[in-house]
């Protein structure tokens, strides 16, 4: 894709702003990544931060460290190993009974007392429910700055983190710049960068830090966790295909046409945000600033003007199909294959032609 | 509850009802305004064009800080076929004084900054609160209203009905007819946005100049209506508006005949490369002076639009309202102060002070013109603008054709289209309409 | 109960348009709204307060013009309303807006009284950072409880709260003690219309106004600008592509475009085919 950067807007005051590190934090150095482990799972957008920390870790010629809190037990070791092969050099590990279920007051004392004792320059987490409850906590005690739901990283010359993230409704982007204090603290949605290639054969060294916690001391009780039923979850995030209507197709009825796609081709269905407003969608099938990002093989927009507030959640895609019946429409900016239609009419039509295309005998044949 | 009793109410946040509201709270009466949207303007469409003059007698120093785009120094006037139009064009220096005398504005802030003028004179204002009804006492009286909110009904002496042109609230209290169809237009509006110095090159206009064109002709398709492009500070106003009538009976709808208007040829260019932003429909009183109703009554009057005070010839609706407003308010102030109960008798006065302001005399001037051009809507809107379009291109084109035939067949045009009869009897019956 | 409530005033940002030469906000006429995530928060406390009796107070550091905002909680039902307003403020990244709302509150305190809960919004919609809510936490030592979905019990002889609140892949139900804060998920209570009386008081109401010295403000440079550590180096929008969709030609029908918008797909990613064909087949 040939990008072409557009003019940067005049410069904000203090922008300019001298950066001289104070020298009580001269010795912060590294990339940590915070892992996020919740009931035996890590959250993908840590495998994700753990890719950009990589690339971060390699300019800055620094290590790249994951932070694993956990009970003690195999799903918080397995997180160690699994770091290692998703580009991790280290990994920071803090194994407490305490830590089995995220709660804010143990997580981000044991995460405080972590950064006090290692002193990284930067710290990563994922802007999930999870990252963002700590992330705050984590940077107010520590008093440093907190640049949440950059879009992407990155470190300039002198040395300094870069992040850009959407600001005014998403109509814009800014970079921001955590001058004079350390750790640089930044967290990043899901689905935003790319997740880097496992490597089995990697391996790291294991730092094991006690926390000092107790849970006597600790209020606040974890009484009970309902998990989401499987059934209602949708996967949009991490669907290889996937398939939306916007307002373009006119009724909720319509919409189904969308469904039937999604069907035939296994894939996830979803739209976007007036939709959801509509009542046609859930709101966890919401695509876009304010929904879900995604990054699937192919994404399929049927009357979707492209917003830009849709257009950063798609971005990573790719292949993008847009269908709109106005050759204006914003999508067919970014969509990589456009074609001037009536959704309505080309959906059922489309969903029967990939039936056949795909069938299994087809394949059968091709492959024979 | 504790009961709230005011000395007047105020129904609207428009221009009538913030002229109105302004007046009173201003003068120390205890005013109590209801607007149903999110804030005052927030659903307030006009093209739009404010007259100082008229605030001026309301808020002497509005210049000062009241949010105006561009004051106006050019008019257009342009006879529309749908190739062409044929201009008539004004632009003076003289309209860059010191305090000029009309700028476009942008209704959703210019109503705000009223508002909040309306507030700074004591006046409580409440919006998001729709008023559902008017409450009367056992002997007819109106004495107060009804909101949608709980607990919602407040008393007052008065009840100013600023409620602009669909007037539900008086039709349904039976103080006034529901407007019909051939005496309101539907005017649809888009913002459009340029980069200033874009906006400025386009249109040949220097710091906070503006122009305006007011277009007619074919584009109406044979039906009463008119197009308009008005500047703004860094954005164009672009509309078009007909009779609901003629929209009913043409089968045509406003918004096809805004992108119709502004697909032609000479609009166009102007709008190119904007991005559009808001859309907005609203209906105009057109009926003129034969279609005001009943303006006041036993602790009512009705002021703006809602009392069809709207000068549609002339594209005044704003300053009529205003003027009302201020009048009506002024009028109760008076009546306040002789200490007198606000009866119809008392609140005659409001008609009276209406009667000797410009506001009836010109509307009782162009009486005939909304029929007049309803009947003839054929003529002026398509056969008119044609002819002299064809006229002007035929003077034009330089293809070795002697001058005199080409007058010869001009002439001849017109009389094929329209006989000479028909022309000096339109010209006859425009004139009488006019006087 | 005593509960403070937290709102911003924020611009609509649906109505936000983008300067297409300068890349610069258009301000302009741009209305201005109370933060929607902060409603279910406020309306939350609404109802605590009518159950339990006390006094809901709102608070926004913000511009003079936020004082518009705060009287319209109060219409909402709100009982008081203060406004942090003051040129020292001006600039503030989370951490110094997190400073100053905490020692607001700490005012608040000494004036009417301890405070049993603090609410904010899940996040605003134009800083959108949800990092002002926990960083008022830490500040004020509160226990925080984020994206609460619902609040199943607040015992105020206990002083003890239970909340479902949503985490990824489920939902908790924790217990805490109170004083703590909480800030609502969206879309978990439907805010009130306040009645005419509301109105009526709000409009008539001061809006308690606070500078720096008035919230008794200890040290001037953790505000604003001067107390932010991050700063905004550029703001630009987002790179056009140069190169438009490859346009596929519509057929003489439906199916045919079907064929050819297929064709058109696999020819650009040709691994495509068959990993979809497992994915319809359901491997
Ligand atoms: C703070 C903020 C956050 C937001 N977050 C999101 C978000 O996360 N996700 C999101 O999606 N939006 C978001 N929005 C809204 C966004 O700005 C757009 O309003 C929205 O994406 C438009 O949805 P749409 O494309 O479905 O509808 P429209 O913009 O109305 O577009 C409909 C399209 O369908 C086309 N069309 C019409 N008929 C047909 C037909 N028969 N066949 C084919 N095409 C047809 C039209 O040409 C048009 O392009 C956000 C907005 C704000 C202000
Ligand atoms: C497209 C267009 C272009 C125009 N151009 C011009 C122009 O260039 N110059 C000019 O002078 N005039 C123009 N006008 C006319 C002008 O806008 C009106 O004459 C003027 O706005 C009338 O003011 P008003 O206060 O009577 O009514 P409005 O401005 O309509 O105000 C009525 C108010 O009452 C409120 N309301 C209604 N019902 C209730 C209720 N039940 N409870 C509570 N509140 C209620 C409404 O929300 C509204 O705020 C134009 C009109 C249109 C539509
Ligand atoms: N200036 C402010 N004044 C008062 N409360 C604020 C302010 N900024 C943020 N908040 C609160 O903090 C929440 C999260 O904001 P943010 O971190 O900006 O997403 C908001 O929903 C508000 O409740």
């Amino acid at each position: 894709m040939s990008d072409k950067p557009a003019p940067a807007a005049p410069q904000q005051s203090r922008a300019s702003a001298k950066k001289e590190l104070p020298e009580h934090f001269r010795g912060y150095k590294h990339v940590w990544v915070f892992v996020e482990l919740e009931r035996g799972e890590v959250h993908p957008v840590s495998w994700e931060l753990l890719g950009a920390g990589r690339k971060l870790a390699d300019q800055l010629n620094v290590d790249l460290a994951a932070v694993v809190l956990g009970s003690p037990g195999d799903a918080t070791r397995k997180a160690v190993n699994e770091s290692f092969f998703y580009g991790a050099d280290l990994a920071y590990l803090v194994e407490d009974s305490i830590l089995g279920d995220y709660r804010n007051e143990p997580y981000s004392k044991a995460v405080t007392q972590l950064v006090n004792t290692h002193k990284p320059e930067i710290l990563l987490l994922g802007a999930t429910t999870l990252g963002r409850d700590l992330a705050g906590s984590v940077a107010t005690t520590l008093l440093t700055g907190l640049t949440a739901d950059c879009t992407e990283l990155a470190v300039d010359a002198d040395g300094s983190l870069a992040a850009t993230r959407p600001t005014f409704g998403g109509s814009l982007l800014c970079t921001i710049y955590t001058l004079n204090y350390r750790p640089q603290m930044a967290t990043v949605r899901p689905r935003q960068l790319p997740t880097p290639v496992r490597d089995e054969t990697r391996t790291g060294r294991v730092i094991e830090f006690k926390a000092d916690l107790d849970e006597d001391t600790i209020i606040t009780k974890l009484l009970k966790f309902i998990p989401d039923r499987e059934s209602a979850k949708s996967n949009l995030a991490f669907a290889d295909v996937v398939v939306a209507g916007g307002l373009g197709l006119q009724s909720a009825e319509n919409y189904q046409l969308v469904r039937n796609l999604a069907t035939v081709l296994g894939a996830e269905f979803g739209g976007s945000r007036p939709l959801v407003q509509k009542g046609w969608i859930s709101s966890d099938r919401q695509i876009g600033q304010t929904g879900k990002s995604i990054r699937p093989k192919l994404y399929i927009a049927a009357g979707i003007s492209g917003a830009i507030q849709h257009r950063v959640g798609v971005e990573g895609a790719d292949c993008i199909v847009a269908i709109n019946t106005d050759k204006n429409a914003p999508i067919f900016d970014f969509a990589h294959i456009g074609i001037v239609t009536d959704a309505i009419r080309l959906l059922p039509a489309l969903t029967e032609a990939f039936r056949k295309r795909l069938s299994p005998e087809n394949a059968d044949r091709l492959a024979g | 509850m504790i009961e709230e009793k005011f000395d007047a109410i105020v129904i609207g946040a428009g221009m009538a009802g913030n002229a109105a509201a302004y007046t009173m709270a201003s003068r120390g009466l205890n005013v109590l305004q209801l607007e149903r949207g999110e804030y005052a303007g927030s659903k307030n469409v006009q093209g739009g064009i404010l007259y100082a003059d008229m605030l001026e007698k309301i808020i002497p120093d509005f210049r000062e800080e009241a949010p105006l785009e561009r004051h106006l120094i050019e008019q257009r006037f342009w006879m529309m076929t749908d190739r062409s139009h044929t201009g008539m064009q004004y632009r003076s220096d003289d309209f860059n004084e010191e305090k000029p005398n009309r700028y476009t504005i942008i209704r959703s802030q210019f109503d705000r900054w009223f508002n909040k003028q309306v507030q700074g004179a004591g006046a409580i204002v409440i919006s998001e609160t729709t008023v559902t009804e008017l409450v009367s006492d056992a002997y007819g009286k109106v004495i107060g209203v009804r909101t949608d909110r709980a607990g919602g009904t407040v008393f007052a002496d008065v009840v100013v009905l600023a409620e602009g042109v669909n007037g539900l609230l008086g039709a349904r209290a039976g103080l006034r007819p529901t407007p019909r169809p051939e005496h309101v237009a539907l005017a649809v509006k888009e913002m459009h946005f340029l980069p200033r110095e874009t906006l400025e090159a386009r249109f040949n206009l220097h710091g906070d100049e503006g122009v305006v064109i007011e277009a007619a002709g074919t584009i109406s398709k044979g039906m009463t209506g008119m197009g308009f492009v008005y500047t703004n500070k860094e954005s164009i106003s672009v509309g078009f508006g007909c009779l609901v009538s003629d929209f009913a009976e043409n089968q045509e709808t406003p918004y096809g005949m805004l992108e119709n208007f502004k697909k032609h040829p000479s609009i166009a260019p102007l709008l190119e490369g904007s991005e559009v932003k808001e859309y907005a429909a609203h209906l105009i009183p057109e009926g003129g002076f034969n279609t005001i109703p009943e303006l006041f009554g036993d602790g009512w009057v009705v002021v703006g639009d809602a009392a069809q005070l709207n000068n549609a010839i002339h594209r005044e609706g704003s300053n009529l309202a205003m003027t009302s407003g201020r009048l009506a308010g002024e009028a109760i102030f008076q009546v306040k102060s002789r200490r007198d109960p606000m009866t119809k008798q008392n609140l005659a006065l409001y008609k009276k002070f209406l009667d000797d302001s410009f506001v009836m005399k010109d509307l009782k001037k162009y009486k005939d013109m909304p029929a007049l051009l309803h009947t003839q809507a054929q003529n002026f809107f398509l056969t008119y603008p044609t002819l002299v379009s064809k006229a002007m291109e035929n003077f034009l084109r330089v293809d070795g054709t002697p001058k005199i035939e080409k007058e010869k067949a001009s002439v001849r045009a017109f009389r094929e289209k329209r006989s000479l009869t028909g022309l000096f009897g339109d010209a006859w019956r425009l004139a009488r309409a006019w006087r | 109960m005593k509960i403070l409530v937290c709102i911003k005033q924020v611009p609509d940002s649906a109505q936000i348009r983008v300067h297409p030469v300068t890349n610069t906000i258009m301000r302009q006429g741009v209305p201005t709204i109370i933060n929607p995530y902060d409603l279910f928060s406020l309306e939350e406390a609404l109802k605590l307060r009518d159950k339990f009796g006390g006094e809901v107070t709102t608070l926004t550091m913000g511009p003079p013009m936020a004082a518009d905002a705060l009287r319209k909680t109060m219409a909402i039902g709100a009982d008081r309303a203060i406004l942090l307003t003051d040129r020292f403020f001006a600039g503030a990244d989370t951490l110094a807006t997190t400073y100053a709302l905490a020692q607001a509150i700490n005012k608040i305190q000494k004036t009417w009284g301890a405070l049993d809960l603090v609410f904010t919004g899940k996040q605003t919609i134009d800083g959108d950072t949800a990092q002002v809510g926990p960083g008022v936490a830490k500040r004020l030592g509160l226990l925080q409880l984020t994206y609460v979905s619902k609040i199943v019990e607040a015992d105020e002889e206990k002083r003890e709260v239970v909340i479902e609140r949503r985490a990824e892949g489920g939902t908790q139900v924790l217990k805490t003690k109170m004083p703590c804060l909480i800030a609502m998920l969206e879309g978990t209570n439907e805010v009130r219309r306040g009645s005419i009386s509301d109105s009526l008081r709000a409009a008539r109401a001061d809006i308690i106004t606070w500078s720096a010295k008035d919230a008794e403000i200890e040290d001037l440079t953790k505000c604003g600008l001067k107390g932010s550590p991050t700063i905004v180096k550029k703001v630009f929008a987002p790179p056009v592509r140069t190169d438009r969709a490859a346009f596929v030609e519509p057929g003489k029908n439906a199916g045919d475009s079907a064929d050819v918008l297929i064709e058109a797909i696999f020819k650009r990613h040709p691994a495509l085919e068959d990993d979809m064909t497992k994915l319809a087949s359901g491997f």
